[in-house]
């Protein structure tokens, strides 16, 4: 209990804060503020993304539905949030270099992130055999994983290299990460992170319970 | 029925042939991805025309028929499978892993073929370079391994559910498309005239994309595969 009014402080310190204090980058001013919730969203897709991963290898070991239930549980948060980081990331694209979309190599992997959390949900929904359903979503989920370290390593040096994005955000985090920039960016990543981990404990409780009273299975 | 004692080869060799005997008689996948990919090229080349498609254009466009003839075809190893009845009898005979290894070569040979009658046919509609015509064919086949690796599961994940036909573009895309950029960034650079060492990057990613969607697909196929 004691860690959610931690949790309610810290957010709202962290909001109030994130408006507050002097904008992180000069140079855009205002809207570099969005740094502060587009990266703790970016990174707890991909945190989702390998959870539902890993969920998805123990249920295929083990066979048990909790496991799909949690695999389900953090997938869906993932698209939640990877929908949120793409629209913000978008926001600040549009503000910092002029277009929504650039096809630089963070805006595509975010992309393809959306698309195999699209793609997971849309299989789920085509099997009706429960069984059936978790073991092939599950598959698709390890199988869908293994891409992600050529899109972390390859899709950058292969992406044409019209205008090096990236760089503005790099050299931020750089040289204007002063001391109040960076306790304000720390603590929305880590209070984000145990938003998060706190969702997806509730909702794999709420899909356990729904399992056992509405469907009348043993879990 | 293969004996059971017999290599993984044989097996998985005996899977290959019967499929191969079962296109040959019908030849209905190959038909979809000749057609598919034909149809695409044809209007492409049409709507386009000749001049002013700069090689990074055509390597796109190439690519993008390929990948529209694998959609087409690719998913009809498993579902002429589901569709005659014959997946149990298919479970009895052989192990999962020669299973997968017989789909896979299968569908390597179907593309293979494909790929035979449409890059001439490409060739000729857009009067693209020709200058490093052996490089291009060894992207193509690695493209063509790349292609076949990542979809063969996917192709048995999607026989197994309802809406087959979309379900198998929209799990294949993600899949594909670090794929689909290596070979169209690879290609591009090969008809705009790069040497082997130019294309270094994209050969070594292409060699361990196909390398590591297969070795996945082999320790997964036997969850997708039994009941």
């Amino acid at each position: 209990m004691w860690w959610k009014v931690i949790l309610f402080v810290g957010l709202a310190a962290v909001i109030v804060f994130s408006f507050i204090t002097p904008a992180p980058q000069q140079v855009i001013g205002e809207a570099s503020r969005i740094f502060y919730y587009h990266i703790p969203m970016a990174w707890i897709a991909v945190l989702a993304f390998a959870m539902a991963m890993v969920y998805s290898v123990r249920y295929l070991r083990s066979k048990k539905f909790i496991e799909d239930i949690r695999a389900r549980s953090a997938a869906a948060l993932g698209l939640l949030f990877s929908i949120l980081a793409t629209i913000s990331g978008s926001i600040f694209a549009k503000i910092s270099w002029g277009s929504f979309w650039n096809w630089d190599p963070r805006e595509t992997s975010i992309f393809i992130l959306l698309l195999i959390y699209g793609a997971y949900f849309a299989l789920r929904g085509a099997v009706a055999v429960e069984e059936k359903r978790a073991s092939l979503s599950a598959v698709y989920a390890v199988f869908a994983f293994v891409t992600v370290p050529f899109l972390v390593f390859v899709v950058p040096r292969m992406a044409p290299s019209l205008h090096p994005n990236d760089s503005v955000i790099d050299a931020d985090l750089q040289f204007t990460m002063g001391a109040s920039v960076r306790i304000i960016f720390f603590s929305s990543l880590a209070l984000f992170t145990v938003m998060y981990l706190w969702i997806f404990n509730l909702t794999c409780r709420v899909g356990a319970l729904y399992r056992k009273i509405i469907e009348e299975e043993d879990i | 029925m293969p004996n059971k004692s017999a290599g993984l080869t044989s097996r998985a060799l005996s899977v290959y042939s019967k499929d191969m005997r079962v296109e040959l008689r019908s030849k209905y996948a190959f038909n979809a991805i000749l057609m598919f990919g034909i149809t695409s090229l044809a209007v492409v080349s049409f709507t386009l025309g000749q001049t002013g498609l700069s090689p990074r254009l055509l390597a796109a466009l190439f690519w993008i028929i390929m990948f529209f003839a694998a959609m087409a075809g690719l998913a009809q190893a498993f579902i002429r499978e589901e569709e005659a009845g014959t997946v149990l009898a298919l479970k009895l005979s052989a192990d999962p892993t020669a299973v997968y290894l017989g789909k896979l070569f299968f569908n390597f040979s179907l593309m293979a073929l494909i790929s035979a009658v449409i890059t001439p046919v490409f060739f000729i509609f857009t009067d693209a370079p020709v200058d490093n015509i052996l490089l291009f064919v060894l992207v193509l086949i690695l493209g063509v391994i790349g292609l076949c690796a990542a979809t063969t599961i996917v192709a048995a994940i999607i026989s197994k559910a309802s809406v087959k036909g979309a379900l198998f573009a929209v799990l294949s895309f993600p899949i594909l498309f670090v794929l689909l950029l290596l070979l169209v960034n690879a290609s591009a650079k090969v008809l705009e005239g790069a040497t082997p060492g130019g294309i270094g990057t994209e050969l070594q990613g292409l060699i361990a994309y196909s390398g590591v969607m297969i070795t996945a697909s082999l320790m997964l196929f036997k969850f997708v595969w039994q009941e």
